[in-house]
C-alpha cells in the first residue's frame, strides 16, 4: 500500500470537508485552551502563593496564641495565653537560634493632619527585621535605645506610606496611633506586590513604649505582659524540627503542663505552614483542572457531534471506498491521518490561544500565571486522544461493514 | 468467465427471512453484454451486488476468472473489486466537493499506482466517457448525465475484466439513457470488456446479446438476443409503454 498517496487521500477528504474539519478543530482549540490557560493559572497562583510564604524570612517557625494554621488540632482546650516571659525561656533555652523576636499587634487608627486608616500595629524588638527578612527603605528601624527610652517612633510600611503621605518624604513627620503621636523615622521596603503576607500594611513600634502608653491592660495579664506571638530564625534549615520541639517542651513547663495536655499555642514552622498551603492549592489546581477537563469534555462532546452529524456522509463515502477496491486498513489509515492532523492543528492552536490567556492574566498583573510544559503535554495529549476516539470509532464501525451496506446507509 | 452456481441470499428483518435470490445459477463469458431485467424486488441489486464481489451470498458458490469469491473475506474481496471490477451505481455515488478527476482515480489510489500514473490513467478514462473538458468540476456543477459519466469513467479506470451497472439509466431521462447505453456499447465492442447492466426499458435491455429475466429471486428466462438493437437507434413507438416511464420526464 502506498502511504504517500494514503496521506495525499486523507487531507484531500479534510479539504474536501473544509468546514466539518475547522469545526472540529474550533473543539480542540477551545478545549485544550481551557485546559493549558486554566492550569497555568492555576500553578501561577500556586507558585505565588509559595513564594510569600518563603518571603517570610528563612527557617522561620511561629509561636502564636492562635490555633495551628490549617490543621484541626481537633482539641476542645482553651486557648493559652502567650507571656513575655515565655520569649525570655525560649530565647535562653533553645538552642540553634539565629534570631528570636517578641511582637504583640493590636489593628489601630492611624491618622496623619487629612488621613485615617486601620492598620495592623505591631510592638517590635529590633531583631524582628533580622527573622521576617524586613529591610528599611529609607530612614531606620526600631533600635533598643527606641525601646529603653520607651520613644515613640515608628517604622511604617510602603502602603501605609504611600496611603497616608501620598509620595510625600514620611521621615519626621508625625502620625497619631489611637491619638497617640508618634514620629516616623523608617519606612519598609515593599517584599511583594499586594500579598497577604507581605506586611507592607504595617505600623511597627516598639514594643516597650506599646506596652507602656498604646497597649493599655488588654496587654497584660495579672499584670504579666503577653504576646500576639514569637518569630524565631533558627540557625539552619536542619535545626528547625529541634527548634519547634524544644520550643514546645519550654512552652510546657512555663505554662506547668504535662506531655498529654493540650499545649493551647500554635508552634508551625515555615515547612509546616508550607505543607498546608500546598494542600490548599492542590484543591485550588484540582478545581480549575475539573474545570479544564468539562472544557475538554464539552469539546470532545463537540467533535463527537460533528463527527456524527457527518457519519451517514461519511459512511457512504468509506462503502464507496470500500466499492472501489479500499482495503479496511486504508480506510482506517485515511481516518487516522485526518484525526491526527485535526488534532495536531487543533493542539496547536489551543495551546497557543491558552498561553495567550494566561499571558494575559499575567500580562494585567492579576497572577504571574506559569504555563508549563507538564501542562502543554497533557492538555495536548488529552486532545489526540478525545479527537482521536471521537474520529476513530466511527470509522472504524463503518470500516466494518459491507460496502453495500454502508452505501445504503442512512 | 464469471459463474453462479446454486447462489441463494437470504436478508433477516426481525424474525423474518427474505429470500432475495434463491437458487440462481448463470454463467457468464469473457466478452458477453448481458442485460438482467426484472420486476422492482426481484433480487436484481442483491445478484448485481454478488457479482461485484460487494456482498457474499448465504449459500452457493461464485467463481471469477475461476476464482472462488464466495468465502472470501473483507480484504480479498476488496482486492477482487480493485482488480477484476467496475461498478456503476443508480445513484453514481461520487464523492461530494471533490474534482471529477479525483473521483475517477478514486479505485487507483488503492492499488498501488504512482500518483502521476493515477492523473493519466483518470484524464484517459474521462477522455473516453467523452468529459475531458469537465475534469476540474465537482460532481454539483455537472449534470446528470455527466455525473453518470464520471462514475463510469471510475469504474473504467482500473481496466476491470467486468463492467457491471445497476439501473444506470434509471435516473436519468430516456435521450441522456440512450447517451450512457452508447457509451457501454462502445465499451463493449472496442474494449470487449464484459458488460452486465439492470434495467427496467426493454428497448435498452435489447441492445444487449442475451436477456436474463429474474422473479422472486429465481431466473425465470435466459433469453438470446439476435440482432441487438445500435445506439442511436430512435425508440419505436410501440416500446414506449414498455419503459421504466423515465421518458415521460422529457
Ligand atoms: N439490506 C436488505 N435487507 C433486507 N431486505 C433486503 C435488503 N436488500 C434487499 N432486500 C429485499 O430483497 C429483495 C430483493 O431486493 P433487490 O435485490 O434490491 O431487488 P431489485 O433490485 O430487483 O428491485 C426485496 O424484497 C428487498 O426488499
Ligand atoms: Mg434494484
Amino acid at each position: 500500500m502506498n502511504i504517500l498517496n494514503n496521506i495525499r487521500v486523507a487531507l484531500r477528504a479534510l479539504k474536501a470537508n473544509m468546514l466539518r474539519s475547522s469545526l472540529t478543530v474550533l473543539g480542540i482549540v477551545i478545549g485544550v485552551a481551557a485546559v493549558v490557560a486554566l492550569l497555568s493559572i492555576g500553578k501561577g497562583a500556586t507558585a505565588g502563593i509559595t513564594s510569600q510564604v518563603e518571603g517570610l524570612g528563612t527557617n522561620l517557625v511561629t509561636v502564636s496564641a492562635a490555633r495551628r494554621f490549617g490543621l484541626g488540632g481537633g482539641g476542645t482546650a482553651e486557648t493559652e495565653l502567650l507571656y513575655y516571659s515565655d520569649y525570655s525561656a525560649i530565647a535562653k533555652k533553645v538552642q540553634n537560634i539565629a534570631s528570636i523576636t517578641p511582637y504583640y499587634q493590636t489593628q489601630e487608627p492611624v491618622a496623619t493632619a487629612n488621613r485615617t486608616a486601620n492598620y495592623s500595629v505591631i510592638g517590635v524588638t529590633p531583631s524582628y527585621a533580622t527573622v521576617n527578612s524586613q529591610t528599611v527603605e529609607i530612614g531606620r528601624f526600631i533600635t533598643t535605645e527606641d525601646g529603653a527610652a520607651k520613644k515613640r517612633v515608628a517604622v511604617i510600611g510602603a502602603t501605609v506610606s504611600s496611603e497616608l503621605f501620598m509620595g510625600l518624604n514620611p521621615i519626621g513627620r508625625n502620625i497619631k496611633i489611637n491619638n497617640i503621636q508618634f514620629e516616623v523615622v523608617g519606612v519598609l521596603a515593599s517584599k511583594g506586590t499586594s500579598g497577604f503576607l507581605s506586611g507592607d500594611s504595617n505600623v511597627l513600634i516598639s514594643l516597650e513604649t506599646g506596652y507602656s502608653i498604646l497597649f493599655g491592660g488588654r496587654a497584660t495579664n495579672n499584670g504579666k505582659p503577653i504576646l500576639s506571638g514569637i518569630s524565631i530564625s533558627a540557625s539552619n534549615a536542619d535545626s528547625i524540627d529541634t527548634v519547634v520541639s524544644q520550643t514546645e517542651t519550654i512552652l510546657r513547663s512555663q505554662h506547668g503542663l504535662g506531655l498529654n495536655d493540650d499545649l493551647g499555642l500554635s508552634v508551625s514552622s515555615q515547612a509546616q505552614m508550607l505543607s498546608s498551603l500546598s494542600t490548599i492549592t492542590a484543591t485550588l489546581t484540582a478545581f480549575l483542572g475539573a474545570i479544564a477537563g468539562i472544557s475538554l469534555l464539552v469539546g470532545g462532546i463537540g467533535i463527537m457531534n460533528i463527527t456524527l452529524v457527518s457519519v451517514t456522509e461519511r459512511t457512504r463515502e468509506i462503502g464507496l471506498r470500500k466499492a472501489v477496491g479500499a482495503p479496511q486498513r486504508a480506510i482506517l489509515f485515511q481516518f487516522l491521518v485526518e484525526t491526527i492532523t485535526l488534532s495536531l492543528i487543533g493542539g496547536t492552536l489551543g495551546i497557543a490561544l491558552g498561553a495567550s490567556i494566561a499571558g494575559v492574566f499575567t500580562f494585567l498583573g492579576i497572577i504571574d500565571a506559569a504555563v508549563t510544559v507538564d501542562v502543554l503535554l497533557l492538555a495536548f495529549t488529552f486532545s489526540a486522544l478525545i479527537g482521536l476516539f471521537f474520529g476513530i470509532y466511527p470509522a472504524y464501525q463503518a470500516s466494518k461493514m459491507r460496502p453495500i451496506e454502508a452505501l445504503r446507509y442512512e | 468467465m464469471i459463474e453462479v452456481k446454486e447462489v441463494t441470499k437470504i436478508y433477516k428483518v426481525g424474525d423474518d427471512e427474505v429470500r432475495a435470490l434463491d437458487g440462481v445459477s448463470l454463467k457468464i463469458n469473457d466478452g458477453e453484454m448481458v442485460a438482467i431485467m426484472g420486476p422492482s424486488g426481484s433480487g436484481k441489486s442483491t445478484l448485481m451486488a454478488i457479482l461485484g464481489c460487494l456482498d457474499i451470498p448465504t449459500s452457493g458458490e461464485y467463481y471469477v476468472d475461476n476464482i472462488e469469491a464466495a468465502k472470501m473475506n473483507d480484504n480479498q474481496l476488496a482486492s477482487l473489486r480493485a482488480h477484476k471490477v467496475g461498478f456503476v451505481f443508480q445513484t453514481f455515488n461520487l464523492l461530494p466537493r471533490t474534482s471529477a478527476l479525483e473521483n475517477v482515480m478514486l479505485p487507483l489510489t488503492y492499488d498501488g499506482t504512482k500518483m502521476r500514473d493515477c492523473i493519466e490513467r483518470a484524464e484517459k478514462a474521462l477522455e473516453v466517457v467523452g468529459l475531458k473538458d469537465r475534469m476540474k468540476h465537482h460532481p454539483n456543477q455537472l449534470s446528470g448525465g455527466q455525473q453518470q459519466r464520471v462514475a463510469i469513467a471510475r469504474a473504467l479506470v482500473n481496466d476491470p475484466a467486468i463492467l457491471l451497472a445497476d439501473e444506470p439509466t434509471g435516473n436519468l431521462d430516456s435521450k441522456t439513457g440512450a447517451e450512457i447505453m452508447a457509451l457501454f456499447q462502445h465499451l463493449h465492442s472496442e474494449k470487449h470488456q464484459t458488460v452486465i447492466y439492470v434495467t427496467h426499458d426493454a428497448f435498452i435491455a435489447r441492445h444487449t446479446d442475451r436477456i436474463i429475466h429474474l422473479m422472486d429471486g429465481k431466473v425465470v428466462r435466459d433469453e438470446q438476443i439476435k440482432n441487438p438493437i445500435k445506439a442511436g437507434t430512435p425508440r419505436p413507438d410501440e416500446m414506449l409503454s414498455n419503459g421504466n416511464g423515465n421518458h415521460a420526464k422529457e
